[in-house]
């Protein structure tokens, strides 16, 4: 094992309810297997891990009491859960609990709860599926179950915040989250992560796995706003049963690196998935996306849009897996991927990768990869539009599609300025917009 | 109004205009016609500062101030309007938004108020009205989607809210049928004024029984060839170019 594998181990050391602790040893014994990847191993090419080179330590508790004030969060009508550094924050959570939602913390969970999660927890991860799968069940110590019972409808959305306080050393944070929707039942599930300005690096390893039984519905939006030298590799494991829907929002503001894979399974006939993402690095940051869905069974639908604009020296990857199994007939799958970038150092690296063994199917796959339509931009100018609020107005234009399907408002009136801002030199350029 | 003197523009180091003169006065309309490839569509996209199109001489004056030298934005503030042949889709980015944008900031340079929503959103929609094309058209990416002939009131429509001093119409007419036509020749004509000029790029002498020009002139080769009064128009019609490059 390297340095790193061994004490990020260490480094989270805690206390965890006993229960857990199998789950713990399992994911020790296979952590201690696991090969770290290299620029060698095919889906780390474009993603260097240099980051992770550095001694991290476990966030102390008392450190979690930082003011968390300056962090920018929607504001949702639901039950909210906070953690700041891996730590539950019961004073900035809050909201009731509906009808037929379980909202539970790991460390919270009674025996019957305790039981239900050992029975789920990691049954939506495909073994090698996701590298650090392993130390995240190793370094387990507290989570969230959220369980929504058979046809229940879950109107307010449940809002998840992971929050990451500045400390003055490096820390490393595991999240885990596991959804199960019954059959039938509906939900809507905000995470945000977000972090404060300063400190040192963190490194989050976040993994939600969501667990649609037949005919469930859930909406999930993931939103990654962390800046600066955040860490975070994670990701979403999705298993769907018949007819059941997931509708997803993916967003990564750049940091130092992120790394996000988002696998969904489908498991029964009818089930559809709908993954929309945004991805916006700049300066020297890097952000991941690996998508995957595995289509196993016939009559399932799937359709990703991904769009990414790339300022600066910035580097994006983009992997778009999609796997038809041969026994599943008449998939339809579509996977669109556009990037613009915005200056001549910046990079992505996009690819679609359809692995398709049933011949009775429609697959299709886009991806392009362009500058500020230049033709576009002068046609602004012509009509008076000054050149700097000309791209702002088409860098927010190239997103804007993608920010009108999100369904949730709050959602989206948070994000529409919060995005929209980001081209933006000051909020002039961006009156005409918001 | 506008005063262009020996004009001489390339296109990717090809030259297309070659000594073009060319004066409007104020409140007058000025057809140019001509054959393909002429330089039609490359004087309004000089005169524009299009990315592309280089002046290699001459000089082109618009109420007085030396065009070339301004960006493209600050042409439109001084009131200078190219309405396209082909006008740029742009998906993503709301009709509306772009036209209050280009409004606020025409209207800023003239040291007037940024309209209130309200009263904005009144006179987008009554110039919809005027050009016969739906409010919904507002909503809609700029261009994106929309018939030729929607394009074209599109443009028209822009030109109503921005009230600009000089238009430059650039076959406008192409693509039309006989009730758009009319529609956006009963736009162009409730927009004359004496303050306002206009140049209307045109194939055909068909769009002219609609709006009748002071002055017609031919461009060939770059250069204007000849100029006069509506007549000349009918006239070429009825004979063609060709006789016209005997002339020149």
């Amino acid at each position: 094992m390297s340095d790193f594998m061994q004490q990020a181990l260490a480094a989270a050391a805690r206390t965890a309810p006993a229960w857990l602790e199998p789950v713990q040893a399992r994911g020790r014994d296979a952590w201690s297997k696991t090969a770290l990847p290299t620029r060698k191993t095919e889906a780390w090419k474009y993603t260097s891990l240099q980051p992770l080179q550095q001694t991290f330590s476990a966030p102390a508790t008392e450190s979690a009491r930082s003011p968390l004030d300056d962090i920018p969060l929607p504001e949702l009508a639901g039950p909210t859960l906070v953690f700041a550094d891996g730590h539950y924050r019961a004073e900035l959570s809050h909201g009731e609990l509906p009808a037929g939602l379980n909202l539970v913390r790991f460390a919270d969970a009674n025996s019957e709860q305790a039981a239900r999660i050992a029975a789920a927890l990691g049954s939506a991860l495909q073994p090698g599926r996701h590298v650090f799968a392993p130390l995240n069940d190793a370094t387990l110590a507290d989570g969230v179950f959220m369980e929504v019972a058979a046809n229940a409808h879950i109107d307010t959305p449940v809002h998840i915040a992971w929050l990451t306080t500045g400390q003055n050393e490096s820390i490393s944070i595991t999240q885990r989250l596991l959804v199960c929707l019954a059959e039938n039942s509906s939900a809507t599930l905000v995470e945000s992560f977000a972090n404060t300005a300063t400190g040192g690096t963190a490194f989050t390893n976040g993994i939600t796995e969501l667990l649609l039984a037949r005919g469930a519905q859930l909406n999930h939006y993931r939103l990654h706003l962390e800046q600066g030298d955040a860490v975070h590799i994670g990701g979403v494991h999705a298993r769907q049963d018949a007819d059941s829907l997931l509708n997803g929002f993916h967003l990564a503001l750049g940091s130092a690196l992120k790394r996000i894979d988002l696998v969904v399974d489908h498991q029964g006939s009818g089930a559809h998935c709908a993954l929309d993402g945004l991805y916006l690095p700049r300066g020297t940051e890097t952000v991941d996306y690996h998508t995957c869905i595995e289509h196993a069974v016939p009559h399932c639908t799937s359709q990703e849009r991904f769009r990414g604009i790339i300022a600066d020296e910035a580097t994006a990857v983009f992997n778009g897996r999609i796997h038809i199994h041969p026994q599943a007939q008449k998939t339809r799958a579509e996977l669109s991927n556009k990037n613009l970038l915005t200056s001549n150092k910046a990079e992505i690296n996009t690819k679609p990768e359809l692995e398709i063994y049933a011949d009775d199917v429609q697959c299709a796959h886009g991806a392009t990869v362009a500058q500020l339509d230049p033709l576009a931009l002068h046609y602004l100018r012509t009509r008076g539009v000054p050149r700097e609020e000309a791209e702002v107005m088409l860098s927010y234009g190239f997103i804007n599609e993608l920010v009108e399907a999100i369904a949730q408002p709050a959602v989206q009136a948070f994000l529409k300025p919060l995005l929209a801002r980001r081209f933006a030199r000051d909020a002039r350029l961006t009156r005409h917009i918001l | 109004m506008l005063k262009i003197d020996n004009l001489h523009a390339s296109v990717e180091n090809k030259a297309i205009l070659k000594g073009l003169d060319l004066t409007v006065g104020p409140g007058e309309v000025h057809a140019i016609m001509g054959p393909n490839g002429s330089g039609k569509s490359t004087l309004g996209h000089v005169l524009a500062g299009r990315p592309g199109y280089a002046v290699t001489a001459g000089s082109a004056q618009l109420l007085g101030q030396d065009l070339l030298t301004l960006d493209t934005e600050e042409r439109a503030h001084l009131g200078l309007f190219l309405a396209y042949q082909y006008p740029v889709e742009i998906p993503g980015v709301s009709n509306m938004e772009f036209l209050k944008a280009s409004v606020d900031a025409v209207r800023e340079h003239r040291n007037e108020a940024a309209l209130d929503s309200v009263t904005f959103m009144k006179q987008a929609r009554e110039a919809c009205k005027a050009v016969d094309l739906d409010a919904a058209f507002l909503k809609r990416g700029v261009n994106e989607g929309f018939s030729g002939g929607e394009k074209k009131r599109n443009e028209l429509m822009q030109m109503m809210l921005l009230a600009p001093k000089l238009c430059i119409m650039d076959e406008t007419d192409s693509g039309l049928d006989i009730d758009a036509l009319q529609v956006v020749a009963n736009g162009i004509n409730a927009m004359r004024s004496p303050e306002r000029s206009f140049i209307l790029v045109t194939h055909y002498q068909r769009l002219l029984n609609f709006i009748k020009p002071d002055r017609v002139h031919v461009l060939s080769g770059g250069r204007i060839v000849k100029s006069g009064d509506h007549s000349l128009a009918l006239e070429l019609e009825e004979r063609g170019y060709a006789w016209l490059e005997d002339v020149a």
